[in-house]
C-alpha cells in the first residue's frame, strides 16, 4: 500500500497549501510534498511491492519504469519553485502551489492505473487542473494560452473518453462482464471485437495524443510551454506528457492481445516520425527560445512513439528515452526561464549576449541543448542510439534514415536559435535594474543538479535500470 | 420503450441541426440546453432496473446540463453584451448541410459495426456519432468563445449518449466521471470567457492571434 502514498501524499500537500495562511513560506509545501514523493518512488524503484495484479492502483513493472524520473524532476522543480516565487513576490501563490502538488498527485494515479476508466478521470482531472498554471503570469497571451490549452485538450479528453467507451464495449460484445482493467480486456484477447478495438484506438490515439503533443494534435504546446513558467512548462513535458504515453503503452497492450498489434504499432510509427518531421520543420524556423522548447517536446514524444512501435526492444529503449527526456528536458525549461527574466524577452532580435547577462544560466541552457539534441556523453544520445538500434532491426533503414535526418535538423535548428540568444552584445541596460535579472543558486542548481543526473545516466547508469526498462517492456508484451 | 428512446434520440439530433443553423447564441444556447435535457431522461428509458443512483445521475445531469451551464452561458452573454454569432468560418447552411451527412452517414456506419442484440435498431449509437461530429464541426468553425462552449457541450453530450450503453455494465465512477468533467471544465472555461471578455472586450477568439507562427 505504499505505492499509494504517491498519490495521496502530493494531494494532502496540495490541501494544506491551499489552506496555508503565509504567502512567504507556502512555497516550501512543494519542497516537502515534492522531496518526500522522490524518496519514496525512489524507494520503490529499488525496493518494488509484491505484484497485486487485481488492483486498479498498482505499483507494477510499467509505473516503475516511469514514475521515478517524474519524480526526480519535480523535486528538482520544486527546489527551483521555492526561489523562482520569491523572485515572482507579487503574484499570489496559493493556488499555483496548491495545484502544481495536486498534478503530481494525479500524474501518479495515472502512470499506476490500471483500470482504462480510472486512467482517463486522472489523466482529465490533471489536465482541468494545470490550466490554473498557465496563466500564472497574468497576461492577455497567458490567457489567450490557457484557452487553446483548454479547448485542444478538452476536445482530445472528450475524444478519449469516448475510445474509452467504445473499448468497454468492445469487451461487452465479446461476452465481457464490464471488467475495464487492463488485465481484464487483455486476458480476454481475441474475443474483443475487432471493429470496436480499432475504432477505440482511433480515437485513444487522438486522445492522448493530443495530451502527449504529438503532431498534429499539438497545436496547444507552444502557446502554453511559450506563455507558462518555466518549470510548469518542465512538468507539463516531463510529467503530464509521461502519463499520456504510459496510457498509450497500456492501451497498445489490450490491442496487442485483440490481435490488433500490429495496426497499433504502424499507427504509432507513423505518427511517430509524422511529429519528428514537424517539429524539425518549425525547429528551423521559429524565432522565440521558449516556443523551440515546445517543438523540441513535440520532436521528443515523437521519438517516445516511434520506439514505442519498434518491438520490445524499442519500447524498452523508449521507456529509457522517458528518462532522458524528463531529466534533459527539466534544466532546458529551467534554465530558459532564467534567460527569459533576465532577457525580459524570448525572441532572437531582441534577447541577445545572454552569455555575457546571466553567464550560468546560458552555460546550463547551451550544455542542456547538446544533451537534448543528442550529443554524448549525455542520456539522450544513447537512449536515442538504441531506438535507432531497434529502428534498423525492426522497421528498416527508411524509418532509420528518417529518423536520423529530422535530429539533424533540430539539431541545426536548435542550435542556431540558442547560440543567436547567448552570443553577441546585450541590449543596452535597463534603466532601472530588474530583481529577476539576478542568478541566485536557487534558480541554478536544480536545473545543474538535472544536467548531472542526465550525464550521470548517460555515463554510468547501472544495470539495474537496464533491467527495470526491460521488465516493463516484457511486462507489456506478455500475453495472458 | 426502444420506439420512445429512438424518438428522444432522434429529437437530440434534431437539436444539433438547430445549433448549427442558427446564428444567434441565445438560440445556440437554447439549442445545447434542450439537448441536455433530453439526454438526462434517456437512463430512465435505458434502465430496466431503477436505482437511486441512475435517478441521481438523471436528476443531477439534467440540472447541470439543462439548467446550471445554460445559466452561466447566459450569464457570461449578457457581461460580453453580445447576441450574434459573426460570420463563421463555414456558413450556416453548409453547416447545416455538414451536419445532416454527419447523421445520415452515422446511421449508415453503425448499421456496419456489429452490435449487441438489444442495440440493433436503436439510434443510440448513429445519435452519438452524430452529436460528436456536429460538436466538432461547432468547436472547429465558430468564431465567438461562447459558440464554442456550446460546440464542447455537444461533443460531450455526443460521448455521453455513447456512454448509456454501457450504463449499468461499468463502474459508477464513470458516470461521476462525466459529470465532474462537465461541470469543472465548464466553471473553469467560464472564468476564462470572464477574463479573456476583460482582456479582449468582446469574446472572439478570432482576436487571440497574438501567438501564432
Amino acid at each position: 500500500m505504499t505505492n499509494l502514498a504517491l498519490i495521496w501524499m502530493p494531494l494532502l500537500a496540495a490541501a494544506l497549501a491551499a489552506v496555508w495562511p503565509r504567502e512567504r513560506s507556502r512555497p516550501w509545501l512543494l519542497l516537502a510534498g515534492g522531496g518526500a514523493h522522490a524518496v519514496l518512488s525512489l524507494w520503490l524503484l529499488v525496493f518494488p511491492p509484491p505484484a497485486t495484479p487485481n488492483a486498479w492502483l498498482a505499483f507494477d513493472p510499467l509505473a516503475r519504469a516511469v514514475l521515478p524520473p517524474v519524480s526526480l524532476l519535480f523535486a528538482a522543480c520544486a527546489a527551483y519553485g521555492a526561489a523562482y516565487l520569491r523572485l515572482r513576490a507579487e503574484r499570489p501563490n496559493r493556488v499555483f502551489v496548491a495545484v502544481l502538488l495536486a498534478m503530481l498527485g494525479l500524474i501518479s494515479a495515472a502512470a499506476q492505473a490500471r483500470h482504462l476508466g480510472l486512467l482517463w478521470v486522472a489523466i482529465e482531472t490533471a489536465t482541468l487542473a494545470t490550466v490554473p498554471l498557465l496563466h500564472f503570469n497574468g497576461t492577455g497571451r497567458a490567457f489567450e494560452a490557457a484557452w487553446k490549452y483548454l479547448v485542444v485538450g478538452g476536445t482530445g479528453i472528450a475524444l478519449s473518453l469516448l475510445g474509452t467507451f467504445c473499448l468497454g464495449y468492445a469487451s461487452l460484445y465479446g461476452g465481457g462482464g464490464g471488467d475495464l482493467t487492463f488485465a481484464g480486456l487483455a486476458a480476454q484477447g481475441a474475443g474483443l471485437s475487432r471493429p470496436w478495438v480499432l475504432a477505440a484506438w482511433v480515437l485513444l490515439l487522438a486522445g492522448y495524443g493530443t495530451k502527449m503533443g504529438l503532431a498534429p494534435m499539438h497545436t496547444w504546446k507552444p502557446d502554453a510551454y511559450g506563455e507558462a513558467p518555466g518549470m510548469v512548462g518542465a512538468l507539463l513535458a516531463g510529467g503530464m506528457t509521461t502519463a499520456a504515453f504510459v496510457a498509450l503503452l497500456r492501451v497498445r497492450q489490450v490491442l496487442e492481445a485483440a490481435g490488433a498489434g500490429e495496426a497499433a504499432s504502424r499507427s504509432l510509427l507513423v505518427l511517430g516520425l509524422f511529429s519528428m518531421a514537424v517539429a524539425a520543420l518549425f525547429l528551423i524556423g521559429t524565432p522565440d527560445f521558449k516556443r523551440m522548447l515546445a517543438y523540441s517536446s513535440v520532436e521528443h514524444m515523437g521519438i517516445l512513439s516511434l520506439g514505442a512501435a519498434l518491438g520490445t526492444a524499442g519500447t524498452a529503449a523508449a521507456l529509457f528515452h522517458v528518462w532522458s527526456n524528463s531529466l534533459t528536458k527539466g534544466t532546458m525549461f529551467l534554465s530558459a526561464g532564467n534567460l527569459h527574466r533576465a532577457a525580459g524577452a524570448r525572441t532572437i532580435g531582441e534577447a541577445t549576449g545572454l552569455g555575457l547577462t546571466a553567464p550560468r544560466s546560458a552555460a546550463l541552457f547551451l550544455a542542456a541543448m547538446l544533451a537534448i539534441t543528442a550529443c554524448p556523453p549525455f542520456s539522450p544520445f544513447f537512449s536515442e542510439l538504441r531506438i535507432l538500434r531497434a529502428a534498423v532491426e525492426n522497421g528498416g533503414g527508411f524509418t532509420a534514415g528518417i529518423f536520423l535526418f529530422c535530429l539533424l535538423l533540430a539539431f541545426l535548428g536548435m542550435s542556431r536559435l540558442v547560440l543567436a540568444v547567448i552570443e553577441g552584445r546585450p541590449r543596452a541596460r535597463r534603466p532601472e535594474p530588474r530583481s529577476g535579472l539576478r542568478e541566485t543558486a536557487g534558480v541554478l542548481l536544480p536545473p545543474a543538479a538535472l544536467l548531472l543526473c542526465s550525464l550521470w545516466m548517460g555515463l554510468a547508469a547501472p544495470a539495474e535500470l537496464n533491467e527495470v526498462w526491460r521488465a516493463a517492456a516484457r511486462f507489456l508484451s506478455l500475453l495472458p | 420503450m426502444n420506439d420512445m428512446l429512438n424518438l428522444l434520440v432522434g429529437l437530440a439530433m434534431g437539436m444539433n441541426l438547430l445549433a448549427l443553423g442558427s446564428s444567434r447564441l441565445p438560440a445556440i444556447i437554447r439549442a445545447a440546453a434542450a439537448q441536455g435535457v433530453i439526454l438526462g431522461v434517456l437512463p430512465l428509458l435505458v434502465e430496466a432496473h431503477l436505482t437511486w443512483v441512475t435517478v441521481l445521475t438523471c436528476v443531477a445531469t439534467v440540472v447541470i446540463k439543462g439548467f446550471v451551464i445554460p445559466h452561466l452561458l447566459r450569464r457570461a452573454l449578457r457581461a460580453a453584451s453580445i447576441d450574434r454569432e459573426v460570420e463563421p468560418l463555414v456558413g450556416y447552411v453548409p453547416s447545416l448541410l455538414i451536419g445532416a451527412a454527419a447523421a445520415i452517414g452515422s446511421v449508415a456506419l453503425a448499421g456496419a459495426l456489429p452490435l449487441l442484440r438489444e442495440h440493433t435498431g436503436s439510434l443510440l449509437v448513429p445519435g452519438s456519432f452524430a452529436t460528436v461530429i456536429s460538436g466538432l464541426l461547432l468547436l472547429m468553425t465558430r468564431a465567438k468563445a461562447i459558440s464554442q462552449v456550446c460546440g464542447y457541450l455537444l461533443l460531450e453530450n455526443g460521448v455521453y449518449l455513447f456512454g448509456l450503453l454501457l450504463l449499468g455494465r461499468i463502474p459508477f465512477f464513470v458516470e461521476a466521471g462525466i459529470l465532474l468533467d462537465l461541470t469543472v471544465a465548464v466553471f473553469i472555461i467560464g472564468i476564462i470567457v470572464d477574463r479573456i471578455q476583460r482582456e479582449f472586450d468582446s469574446l472572439d477568439t478570432r482576436k487571440l492571434t497574438v501567438l501564432r507562427e
